[in-house]
């Protein structure tokens, strides 16, 4: 891939909880206008290694990193970057729907509040809910608690919320799997939909849902004692068709994981 | 399916009979509680109801029992509350918000900790020692309202900062994700998210708080409010007293007179606790039903 493609770029990317390494020497580049799926057994460090791209792993008490992320070249954990800014544009997604206790409108306004926004609210949290697919159901009950949505409903109102601040990236870890199969498939049409002007990652540890998704695949496994490292990366379809690596054939033919 | 065992049928009768034991056991323990707090009433309606009126309420207190009125020790209780639950509601979320969302969890915050634990078992009368020190003395605001307020502040401030802190750690970790992942700040997750969904929490701590410092009467005692004063509090520096003082002092009396007054005062502060505890469980309510919170 060209650098000029990669929107985001891991170099020899490691993060420690304490003195424990959860991932290590990650190098990797994710595809501008692309949903790259991150999979891996689980307590490989899929999450771990998708928090750092908008430095959210920054909460945990005791965690650090050593290496680079670079967004749009730029390292992500200079110390003239401030977290929250980078939060701004790259969005999250997160494994179980956390809508905030307010009503349909004020979760997608949110964002663009805290953010200082000036201009028109309305068409920004029509256009963003329209954007997540959720326009259609919610239009009349705007100002309904946010919480008396399904399951489905309320991830979808996750990703609207998320694309309200209007970011470059948005990161999803595990967004279905807690939601049924077909509030599973909303949420995927809804991520090809997406693509086309955002850049995705997704973790998920369902291999279907990677290979219907995703445009590119790494495949992540913990190796003892260093956390999860990068064991093949590439397109989507060769991967799955043709791993070049035994563990990954292994892993995406149900043999372990 | 094959008939139980006598061996079964036995211990199940011993069990059923045990449970049926321990559910009236618990019965009793709830009429037990409840007949006291209506023997209660009963006593002080029946003593002091009928002094009960608008005159006793906006009355001072004069050396005839008949004409003795609880207007000072009402407005000063009114007061002495009411600077006690502004002054401890802001410090106590404060240092809880301090404690939850920015101390780094070390052994030094956890010695903070502990401490704040303790200082809510500390007697009343201590605080008011500090209170006569802190307030009165050193800070100069003399044998005042505002000492007193000040005072009651400090003796609930390890209750509010308790209930305050449960209430923001109850706040699933995930709401506060969710802003973060927005670019919000960590004040902005705060104040947008976490307060609001703490606030019924923290309310029901006010509540205990408020309920607690109107029936003090040791630290007010030693740090120098008065038992008879017949007039108003005036601004905060005025000199005051308050209910429970006003009522041990008529009990103390021997004519049975004032000993009515002081059944009649019980059931004015009883009000007046009813009322304010009223008063904070719409505010909770209120914002438990906001779905917007």
């Amino acid at each position: 891939m060209q650098q000029s493609d990669a929107i985001l770029q891991t170099r020899g990317l490691t993060v420690y909880y304490g003195s424990k390494q959860a991932v290590s020497d990650i190098t990797l580049d994710v595809a501008r206008h692309r949903i790259t799926a991150i999979i891996g057994p689980s307590g490989c460090g899929k999450s771990t290694l998708l928090r750092c791209f908008n430095r959210m792993n920054d909460l945990i008490p005791k965690s650090r990193i050593t290496g680079q992320v670079l967004f749009e070249g730029r390292d992500l954990y200079s110390p003239t970057v401030d977290p929250t800014e980078i939060r701004y544009q790259i969005g999250m997604v997160f494994q179980r729907p956390n809508p905030f206790p307010k009503s349909i409108f004020d979760n997608v306004a949110f964002g663009p509040r805290i953010n200082g926004f000036r201009g028109d609210l309305a068409e920004l949290v029509e256009s963003s809910l329209a954007r997540a697919a959720l326009w259609a159901e919610v239009k009349d009950r705007l100002t309904s608690s946010a919480l008396a949505l399904s399951g489905g409903q309320q991830q979808r109102l996750c990703i609207a919320r998320a694309l309200a601040v209007q970011p470059q990236v948005i990161l999803m870890d595990e967004p279905c799997s807690s939601l049924d199969p077909i509030a599973t498939l909303a949420i995927e049409d809804l991520m090809r939909e997406l693509s086309a002007d955002y850049s995705i990652v997704i973790v998920t540890h369902n291999m279907q849902q990677a290979a219907r998704v995703s445009d590119y695949t790494t495949f992540l496994m913990g190796i003892e004692n260093r956390g999860g490292q990068i064991i093949e990366y590439g397109e989507t379809r060769l991967i799955f068709t043709n791993p070049k690596d035994e563990r990954t054939e292994a892993y995406i033919t149900g043999r372990f994981g | 399916m094959a008939a139980a065992s006598p061996d079964f049928r036995r211990r199940m009768t011993r069990r059923q009979w045990e449970g049926r034991a321990f559910h009236g056991l618990c019965l009793l323990a709830v009429a037990v509680a409840l007949a006291m707090l209506v023997l209660l009433l009963v006593y002080l309606a029946r003593q002091g109801l009928t002094r009960v009126s608008w005159e006793f309420i906006t009355s001072f207190p004069s050396r005839d029992p008949d004409q003795a009125g609880i207007k000072a020790a009402l407005l000063g209780s009114i007061y002495v509350v009411a600077i006690a639950a502004v002054v401890a509601f802001t410090l106590g979320v404060s240092a809880a918000i301090y404690l939850e969302e920015y101390a780094v969890r070390n052994w030094r915050s956890r010695i903070i900790q502990v401490n704040i634990t303790n200082l809510a078992g500390v007697p009343s009368i201590v605080y008011g020692i500090l209170g006569l020190e802190i307030f009165v003395r050193t800070l100069g605001l003399g044998r005042s309202v505002l000492a007193g307020g000040l005072t009651m502040a400090l003796l609930v401030l390890p209750i509010i900062i308790i209930a305050a802190q449960e209430a923001i750690r109850a706040v699933p970790p995930s709401l506060r994700e969710g802003a973060y992942a927005l670019g919000a700040t960590r004040w902005q997750a705060i104040w947008h998210l976490v307060l609001p969904q703490a606030m019924p929490g923290i309310l029901t701590g006010v509540i205990l708080a408020v309920s607690r410092a109107l029936g003090e009467t040791a630290p007010l005692i030693v740090m120098g409010a008065l038992t008879f004063v017949p007039f108003a509090p005036d601004g905060p520096l005025s000199r005051f007293t308050v209910l429970p003082i006003q009522i041990f002092n008529w009990t103390s009396r021997p004519q049975a007179g004032f000993h009515e007054a002081a059944a009649a005062g019980i059931i004015v502060l009883l009000a007046l606790l009813l009322t304010m505890n009223a008063a904070a469980i719409v505010l909770r309510n209120k914002f438990q039903r906001r779905p917007e919170g």
